[in-house]
C-alpha cells in the first residue's frame, strides 16, 4: 500500500508506504470425533441422521456428541428428513475475499423435520426478497455426495405452504 | 456406533491488512529504498524498528526522532532451525538471530543464511542481504549474511 499518506508529518514522500498485507496461512488436521463422524457416514446415503439422548432427548444435528442441556451422550440415532422450515435467515449483501457465492445471497437457519435445534445453510433458487420465516425448503445434493456437509449444495423453496409459527417458534 | 473418527485437512487463509502509522511507515519505506531506520529516544538510545513512543518517559516520538543507522551489525543471540518450514524466510536450514545493527543499541529479529550451524556464533558479524523485488515491508531484507559475504 503506498500513495496517499495521513502520517501527520508534512516532510513525508508522496510514495511513503502507510500499510502493509500480511497473509495468514494455518493448516489443521480437523478430527471430527465420534458423534459427527456417525452423522457424517450417512451424507453418502443423503441420509441426515441427528442424534439424541434416550428416547425423549432433544434432537441434535448436526450431533457434537452430548446433550448440551444435561451433558448426557446423544446415544441414539434419529433418522430427519432432508426437508425443513426457515426460521430465520441473513441476507449478504458485503462481498468479501474468498466468497462463493454472488450478492445478495441468503444465509439462514433451517430447523429440519424431527430436529430440535436449526442449522445454517445456503438458500438459493429464490429471490431474496421472497424468504421469510416458516419457508418450506429442501435440499440440493451434490452429484456423488461424500461425507462432508458441502454434499449439499444449498437448500431452495420446496413450493409446500409455509409451516405455521408454533411448529417453530420453540427452536428459534 | 462407528469405532473411528473421520478427519479432514482444514485449511484457515485469510490477509490481514496492517495500517502503519506515523514512524513505522517510514521504517518499512526506508527498507524499500535500502536503508534500515530507527529511533532515538530522549535519552540518546537508539532503537530499531522505531517505535512511536519513548519506552521510559512515554513522550510521542514521531518522525522526527527517526535516525538511520548500518546494515551491519552483531549477532547478539541465535537459535538454529534444522527444518524450515513453508512460511520461512528460507528453504535451506538457517538461524534465527538477534542483530545488533551498527549504531544502535537494540537487536533486530531476522533469519540468517549461514550455511551451517558451525558457521554462527554470538559476536559474529552479519550483514543485511537486500531482497531483489522490495516492496515496503520486513521481507524487503531477504535474510543477514556473514560480513563480506557478497
Amino acid at each position: 500500500m503506498s500513495g496517499a499518506t495521513d502520517t501527520g508529518d508534512t516532510d513525508a514522500p508522496a510514495d511513503l508506504v502507510t500499510g502493509i498485507v500480511v497473509p495468514i496461512h494455518v493448516e489443521y488436521e480437523y478430527t471430527a470425533g465420534e458423534a459427527a463422524s456417525r452423522f457424517l457416514s450417512h451424507i453418502p446415503e443423503r441420509r441426515l441422521v441427528g442424534q439424541r439422548h434416550g428416547d425423549h432427548g432433544l434432537v441434535y444435528v448436526p450431533p457434537r456428541g452430548s446433550d448440551p442441556a444435561n451433558g448426557e451422550p446423544t446415544d441414539q440415532d434419529v433418522e430427519l428428513t432432508d426437508q425443513g422450515t426457515v426460521t430465520t435467515f441473513c441476507i449478504v449483501n458485503v462481498p468479501f475475499a474468498g466468497q462463493a457465492v454472488e450478492c445478495p445471497y441468503v444465509c439462514a437457519q433451517i430447523l429440519l423435520d424431527g430436529a430440535d435445534i436449526t442449522f445454517q445453510a445456503l438458500i438459493q433458487e429464490a429471490e431474496v426478497s421472497q424468504i421469510h420465516p416458516g419457508m418450506r425448503v429442501e435440499a440440493v445434493w451434490v452429484d456423488d455426495p461424500e461425507p462432508t456437509l458441502e454434499s449439499i449444495r444449498y437448500f431452495r423453496p420446496s413450493g409446500e405452504p409455509d409451516a405455521t409459527p408454533e411448529s417453530y417458534k420453540d427452536h428459534m | 456406533m462407528t469405532e473411528h473418527s473421520l478427519t479432514a485437512s482444514h485449511v484457515v487463509e485469510y490477509d490481514y491488512t496492517r495500517s502503519l502509522g506515523p514512524v513505522l511507515s517510514h521504517f518499512v519505506t526506508g527498507l524499500r529504498d535500502r536503508v534500515v531506520r530507527g529511533t532515538r529516544t530522549k535519552s540518546g538510545r537508539v532503537i530499531v524498528p522505531p517505535l512511536e513512543f519513548d519506552p521510559d518517559t512515554y513522550e510521542d516520538l514521531g518522525a522526527d526522532a527517526l535516525v538511520d543507522v548500518g546494515e551491519a551489525g552483531v549477532v547478539t543471540s541465535w537459535a538454529w532451525v534444522h527444518e524450515p518450514r513453508p512460511s520461512h524466510p528460507l528453504d535451506q536450514p538457517f538461524a534465527w538471530v538477534l542483530v545488533q545493527l551498527d549504531g544502535a543499541d537494540t537487536p533486530l529479529l531476522h533469519a540468517l543464511d549461514a550455511g551451517g550451524e558451525d558457521a554462527v556464533s554470538t559476536g559474529m558479524r552479519v550483514q543485511v542481504r537486500w531482497a531483489q523485488d522490495r516492496v515496503g515491508g520486513i521481507r524487503d531484507i531477504a535474510c543477514f549474511e556473514p560480513e563480506g559475504a557478497s
